[in-house]
């Protein structure tokens, strides 16, 4: 009977250690910045309120020279990117066995994984970067940083990434009427873009004729 | 090889920058990846494939690194976001 507690109590601090880790981590490192701010006599930088849009235009060129022409041009007409996932095991255990599955991500909301086929929304991975440093106050890297810091997760690492995010069911923080809105832009851009480039290319072939 | 770091109200900002060819650079390349990684931050490194489709490999550790890799990109760790 006094194993058997024992062993249990032993189970729940150690299941109660990994979940509290990553809390403490983040709370000592924001502690550390803290301290460090203090140290160098730093009470905050002055008010610039063209500093966040500076901060912006510089990671969107980063954004830019990363992803793919139509990954950045999705980001800049739409406001968001879509990735395909890449952990569809067809021989695999789990519900989705083979089937093409995607995520969306917003800046600083949630990224959203969903089915291309059918538009059925599965999961929200709430995941953030914040940086203890925080610079000028705030932890929140810009909005185009955040998008590219998934991007770059996601492709690298998606397993990673995805463990270290709090899963929501649908629509806990992102609706999901915009997110069919969004699928709904997306599919019409996508053949736009399609039809612009068959254009171009009939074009191009057309002209020798014509000269 | 540069370092950047995305940082809040900067975008990113070059942190190191060195020739992977030149032991001495090569340390301080090498110090400069550790103390971001101590500082809790994440690596990555944007890659191109053979068929020009673009890419992000996750990085560990220096030796990870592609020798010939322009830039490697290091930003916050990922937290659980708003539960």
């Amino acid at each position: 009977m006094i194993v058997a507690l024992s062993a249990t109590a032993i189970v729940v601090l150690a299941l109660l250690w990994e979940i509290s880790m990553p809390w403490i981590d983040r709370r000592l490192e924001a502690r550390r910045a803290s301290r460090a701010r203090r140290r160098t006599g730093d009470r905050g930088a002055a008010y610039d309120p063209g500093r966040e849009r500076r901060a912006e235009l510089r990671a969107r060129e980063l954004l830019r020279s990363c992803v793919n022409e139509e990954e950045w041009a999705m980001y800049r007409d739409l406001g968001f990117l879509r990735v395909w996932g890449s952990q569809s095991d067809p021989d695999g255990a789990g519900d989705l066995r083979g089937v093409d599955y995607a995520y969306l991500i917003y800046p600083h909301k949630p990224i959203v994984a969903y089915l291309p086929q059918t538009g059925r929304l599965l999961n929200e991975y709430c995941v953030e970067f914040p940086d203890e440093t925080r610079p000028f106050g705030s932890p929140r890297l810009p909005d185009s940083d955040d998008v590219l810091a998934k991007w770059m997760a996601l492709q690298g690492d998606e397993r990673r990434i995805i463990l270290e995010a709090n899963l929501h069911l649908p629509g806990r923080q992102v609706d999901p009427r915009q997110v069919q809105r969004d699928l709904w832009r997306l599919g019409r851009w996508e053949r736009e873009r399609m039809a612009r480039a068959l254009r171009a290319g009939a074009e191009q072939l057309a002209e020798p004729a014509d000269g | 090889m540069k370092f950047l770091r995305m940082r809040p109200g900067f975008g990113e900002q070059l942190i190191a920058e060195g020739d992977v060819e030149v032991a001495e650079e090569e340390r301080e390349l090498v110090d400069a990846f550790r103390r971001q990684l101590d500082l809790g931050m994440w690596a990555a490194v944007p890659t191109v494939r053979s068929d020009g489709r673009r890419q992000a490999e996750m990085v560990r550790a220096f030796e990870e690194i592609p020798r010939d890799t322009g830039r490697v990109i290091f930003f916050p760790r990922a937290a659980g976001g708003a539960a």
